[in-house]
C-alpha cells in the first residue's frame, strides 16, 4: 500500500468505527448487510480468488454454520461463542468431503463448480425434512425480551452486531493477508496461474487445493453464525438457495478476484446499490420480487464483460492507492 | 403394487423423458460446437414454456401448434445473446463463460420472475384427461403429444446436421475451429447460428413440456442441470445419446416420484448429478480431446 | 556414479506407443541431451520420469532409489527439477515470487525462500526484473525464468525441454554459457531434449537418440552424429 491508501484505509477505519453514533437503524443495517457480505465475500476470495477453484454453493457452508449454531443454541442452550465451533467443524466437514470427491477423481473447472452447486441443492432440499431444525417451516431462536447487549449470547441492539461485523470483516482481512504471504498461500497462487508448473515445482495440488476449500467454508460458517443469530429465523430456501450463493461470489467478482481489498470495495458498491434499488421500489408502492436479484445479475454480467479484474485494480491504479501493480493487494 | 402400475409409471418417465431429451439436445449442440457453458439453458427453457403459455392464453393455440413461433422467438434471442455478447468470451477462460452466462441466467429468471410472478400457470388443452390405451398401458394423451413432438424435431434437428449445407459448416466448426476458418467458414455466423438452433431447440422443448406440468420461474435452475446431466451421461454430441439420456433421466425419476416423498424428487436429481460428475471421465467437453 | 537410470520404459496412449522400451543412465555431474525428431517419445519420457504419467512398464531411479510413478511434486522433492516445452510461467505473479514457488520446495520459511529466490535471479540474470509481472517478459526471460524457477527447487537433476527453441543465436549462446556454468561450479546434472545441435555438441557427454518411441542410438555426440540410422532418421547428411 502507499501513503496514500494506508491513509484512506485509517480514515475508513475510523469512519466505520464511529457510525453507529450517527447513523439511524436503516443506514445501520444496510451497512451491517455491506459488511457481512464483505466479510463472506472475503472468504470466498480465498477459495477462488487465491486458489482458483470456483464454488458456486457456497450458501451450503452459511447454512451449516446457520443451523449447527441455532440448533445448540435453542435445544442445548449452547451460546453461539462455543456453537460456532460445531458450525465451523460442520462446514470443513462438508468442505473436506467435497474437495476430496472432487479432486480425487479429478473434477476440474465448470464440473467443480456444478458438484459445489449441487451439493448446496441437496443440503437445501434436505433441510427441509429436517425435523430438528424446523424443516421448511422455519427455524426460530427466540429474541430477548429486554432487549439488552448480551455479546455472549450473540442478543442484543444493532449496534452490537454491527461491530461484531465489523471485527470479523476485519479479521478477515488479516488473515487474508497473512494466508497470501504466508508459504501455503504462494503455492495457492501458483496452483491458479499454472497447475502443472506449481506440481513440477514441488507444491502438492490435492493437500493444498483441500486447504483451500476447508479455510474457505470455515469462515464462511461464522458467516453463517452470525447470520442466525441476527436475523434470528432459518429457512432452507432462503439459507442454502443459489440466489444467496450468487450473492456471495459478487462482492469479489465486482470488486476484484484475487486481490485483498476487492471483496470489501465490491461488497460496499453493490449492496447499497441493490439495497436502495429495493427500498426505492417498496417505496414507490411496488412489490416486485426479482428486482433486487436481475440488478445483481446486470452488475454481474457488466462487470464480467468491461472489468473482468474488478472494479479495485483499475480504482488502485487511477487513485494510486497500492504501490505494485503487478500484483493483488 | 402390481406390475402394470410400474409399467404405466416407466412408460410415463419414458415420454416425459424424450423432452428432457429435447432439452439436452440443444444444450449438446451448443456446447459441442461453441464450446460455451450455457448455464441459462433452464430459463430459456422456461421462456419457451411460457410463450406457450400466453400463445395458449390469448389465441387458444396448442403448444405443438406454438411451438414454431416458440422455436422462432429462441432462435433470434440465442442468435443475439451469442453473437452480442458470448462471442467474446469463447477464447477466455472457462470460469469467465460460466459467470457470464451465470449474470444472464438470473437475469432471465428474475424477468421471468417479475413479468409471469411465482405462481404457476398452466395450459389446459382439451385432451388434457385423454389416454390412450396401448396394451397394459395408459398413456397420458398430453405426454405422447409432446414426446411425439419431442422425437419430430430431434428427428429434423439430425437430418439438419447430415444433411444440409449449414449443417455440415457446423461440424466442420465443431471438429476444428481453426482448420475451417481457414476453409472461409464465417465461424462467428455459425456459432451464432448454432447458439440460435440450441436455445430455439430447448425452447420447443419448453413449448412441448407445457403439455406435462406447470409453469413455474423456478424450474429453470432444475431444467439446467437436469440437461447438464443428461448430456454428461449421453455423451456430448451424440443425439441418440441426448434421446436416451433424457429417457433414463424421465424414468428414474418417474420411480422416484413413487418409491420416494415428492419433495425428495430433485434431490434424487442432484445425487445423479453429483454421481455423474465424478463418475464421467471426460465430463461436458471432453469429446475433442 | 549413476544419478538417473531409466530402465526398459515403455508407454502406451490409447494403442500408440509412445515410448517402447527405452532405457539409458545418466551420469552424476554429466550432461545427457535428448534428441530424436518430433513425435519421437522425448518428452513422453520426460513427463515419465518427472511423473507426471505412470510407465505402463519399466523403472526410473534417482541415486539407486525408485521413483516410479511417484507424483511431480514428491519428484521434484527426489531432486528432480523440470522446465516445460511451451513456458509456464506464473503469469500474474511477479519474476521473483515465481521462483520463491519454486525456493518454497525446500524451504519452508518465506523470507528465506526469498532470499534464496533472490540468489537465483542474480545467477540467471534476472535480478533487474524481479518486480515485473513474469507475463510481461520476453520469451528469452521466461525461458531463463523457467530454468530459475527450477533451480530454486535445489534439485540434483534439471530436466530441460527445449530450453533454447526459439531463441537468437546469441540467446542460446548465453544459456548454453550458464548451463555450462551451473555444470561445472555446481556440479548440477542435466538432461536435455533439444533441437539446437550446435549446443548438444557443444554441451553434452553423451546424446540419447529416440525415433518413434525407440532408443535408436546412445554415445558421444561424436559416434551419434556419425551413426548411420541417426543420419537417416533425424540429421539428414548435410553438415552439423
Amino acid at each position: 500500500m502507499t501513503a496514500r491508501g494506508g491513509i484512506l484505509l485509517a480514515l475508513l477505519a475510523l469512519a466505520m468505527l464511529v457510525l453507529p453514533a450517527v447513523a439511524d437503524r436503516y443506514v445501520l443495517s444496510v451497512l451491517t448487510t455491506v459488511l457481512w457480505f464483505a466479510y463472506v465475500g472475503q472468504a470466498w476470495n480465498v477459495m477462488m480468488g487465491f486458489a482458483g477453484l470456483l464454488s458456486l454453493g457456497h450458501a451450503l457452508y452459511v447454512g451449516l454454520g446457520a443451523y449447527a449454531s441455532a440448533a445448540l443454541f435453542v435445544h442445548f442452550g449452547l451460546g453461539p461463542w462455543l456453537g460456532l465451533w460445531a458450525g465451523m467443524a460442520l462446514a470443513v466437514g462438508a468442505a473436506a468431503f467435497i474437495g476430496f470427491l472432487g479432486f480425487r477423481f479429478g473434477v476440474r473447472g465448470v464440473h467443480f463448480a456444478l458438484l459445489t452447486i449441487a451439493f448446496a441443492e441437496v443440503a437445501r432440499i434436505g433441510f427441509d425434512h429436517i425435523g430438528w431444525t424446523g424443516g421448511s417451516a422455519g427455524f426460530f431462536i427466540p429474541v430477548a425480551a429486554d432487549g439488552g447487549n448480551d455479546l455472549l449470547n450473540l442478543r442484543g441492539s444493532p449496534a452490537l452486531f454491527y461491530y461484531v461485523i465489523l471485527a470479523m470483516t476485519a479479521g478477515a482481512l488479516l488473515v487474508s493477508q497473512r494466508l497470501l504471504h504466508s508459504r501455503l498461500g504462494y503455492q495457492w497462487l501458483a496452483i491458479r496461474e499454472e497447475p502443472d508448473a506449481a506440481e513440477a515445482s514441488g507444491v502438492d495440488l490435492f493437500a493444498a487445493r483441500i486447504r483451500a476449500v476447508v479455510v474457505s467454508a470455515a469462515m464462511t460458517a461464522l458467516a453463517g453464525v452470525f447470520q442466525a443469530f441476527y436475523f434470528n429465523n432459518l429457512f432452507p430456501e432462503q439459507v442454502f438457495s443459489m440466489g444467496r450463493s450468487i450473492e456471495i461470489i459478487l462482492p469479489a467478482i465486482v470488486g476484484g478476484i484475487g486481490t485483498l481489498f476487492g471483496p470489501i470495495l465490491g461488497a460496499f458498491i453493490l449492496t447499497p446499490l441493490g439495497e436502495g434499488l429495493t427500498h426505492v421500489i417498496e417505496r414507490m408502492g411496488f412489490d416486485v420480487p426479482g428486482m433486487k436479484q436481475l440488478f445483481y445479475g446486470a452488475a454481474l454480467v457488466v462487470i464480467i464483460v468491461f472489468r473482468p479484474d474488478g472494479v479495485w485494480p483499475w480504482l488502485a491504479r487511477r487513485l494510486k492507492l497500492v504501490r505494485r501493480p503487478g500484483e493483488g493487494a | 403394487m402390481p406390475v402394470d402400475f410400474y409399467l404405466n409409471i416407466v412408460a410415463s418417465g419414458l415420454l416425459t423423458g424424450l423432452v428432457y431429451g429435447l432439452a439436452a439436445l440443444g444444450l449438446s449442440v451448443i456446447f459441442g460446437v461453441v464450446r460455451v457453458v450455457n448455464f441459462a439453458h433452464g430459463e430459456m427453457m422456461v421462456a419457451g414454456m411460457y410463450g406457450a403459455v400466453l400463445l395458449f392464453g390469448f389465441l387458444g393455440l396448442d403448444p405443438v401448434l406454438s411451438a414454431p413461433v416458440v422455436a422462432a422467438v429462441l432462435f433470434g434471442f440465442g442468435w443475439l445473446l451469442q453473437r452480442g455478447l458470448v462471442n467474446r468470451f469463447v477464447e477466455r477462460p472457462e470460469h469467465m463463460q460460466f459467470i457470464l452466462l451465470l449474470g444472464i441466467a438470473t437475469i432471465l429468471l428474475n424477468a421471468l420472475l417479475m413479468v409471469f410472478g411465482p405462481d404457476s400457470r398452466g395450459v389446459q388443452v382439451d385432451y388434457v384427461f385423454d389416454s390412450v390405451e396401448v396394451g397394459p398401458l395408459r398413456l397420458d394423451a398430453v405426454r405422447l403429444r409432446a414426446a411425439a413432438g419431442a422425437v419430430a424435431v430431434a428427428a429434423a434437428l439430425f437430418a439438419f446436421f447430415r444433411f444440409s449445407r449449414t449443417g455440415k459448416a457446423i461440424r466442420a466448426c465443431a471438429d476444428n475451429p481453426l482448420g475451417a476458418r481457414v476453409v472461409g467458414l464465417n465461424i462467428d455466423g455459425l456459432y451464432a447460428f448454432t447458439f440460435g438452433i440450441g436455445a430455439a431447440v430447448v425452447g420447443v422443448a419448453g413449448a412441448l413440456m407445457t403439455l406435462v406440468v406447470e409453469t413455474r420461474p423456478q424450474l429453470a435452475p432444475e431444467y439446467t442441470l437436469l440437461s447438464f446431466v443428461i448430456v454428461i451421461i449421453g455423451g456430448l454430441g451424440s443425439l441418440p445419446g441426448a434421446l436416451l439420456g433424457g429417457v433414463l433421466i424421465g424414468v428414474t425419476e418417474a420411480l422416484a416420484g413413487v418409491l420416494l416423498v415428492p419433495s425428495l424428487k430433485a434431490l434424487v436429481g442432484y445425487l445423479v448429478l453429483i454421481v455423474v460428475l465424478l463418475l464421467s471421465p471426460q465430463g461436458l467437453l471432453g469429446r475433442r480431446s | 556414479m549413476t544419478l538417473l537410470d531409466v530402465a526398459s520404459l515403455s508407454k502406451r496412449f490409447s494403442g500408440l506407443r509412445a515410448v517402447s522400451n527405452v532405457s539409458f543412465t545418466v551420469p552424476e555431474g554429466g550432461i545427457v541431451a535428448l534428441i530424436g525428431p518430433n513425435g519421437a517419445g522425448k518428452t513422453t519420457t520426460f513427463n515419465l520420469i518427472a511423473g507426471v504419467f505412470a510407465p505402463d512398464e519399466g523403472q526410473v531411479t534417482l541415486r539407486g532409489r525408485p521413483i516410479t510413478g511417484l507424483r511431480p511434486h514428491d519428484v521434484c522433492a527426489a531432486g528432480i527439477g523440470r522446465t516445460f516445452q511451451i513456458v509456464k510461467p506464473f503469469g500474474d505473479l511477479s519474476v521473483e515470487d515465481n521462483v520463491v514457488v519454486g525456493a518454497l520446495a525446500r524451504e519452508r520459511a518465506v523470507a528465506t525462500a526469498r532470499a534464496q529466490a533472490r540468489a537465483v535471479l542474480e545467477r540467471l540474470g534476472l535480478a533487474e526484473q524481479a518486480a515485473r509481472p513474469a507475463r510481461s517478459l520476453t520469451l528469452p526471460d521466461r525461458k531463463r525464468l523457467e530454468v530459475a524457477r527450477a533451480l530454486a527447487t535445489r534439485p540434483d537433476l534439471l530436466l530441460l525441454d527445449e530450453v533454447l527453441a526459439g531463441l537468437r543465436p546469441t540467446e542460446v549462446d548465453r544459456m548454453v554459457e550458464v548451463l555450462r556454468d551451473l555444470n561445472r561450479r555446481e556440479g548440477l546434472t542435466i538432461l536435455m531434449i533439444e533441437h539446437v545441435m550446435r549446443a548438444v555438441m557443444a554441451l553434452s557427454d553423451r546424446v540419447v537418440v529416440l525415433d518413434h518411441g525407440e532408443k535408436i542410438a546412445d554415445g558421444t555426440p561424436a559416434e551419434v552424429v556419425a551413426d548411420e540410422r541417426v543420419i537417416q532418421s533425424y540429421l539428414g547428411t548435410e553438415e552439423v
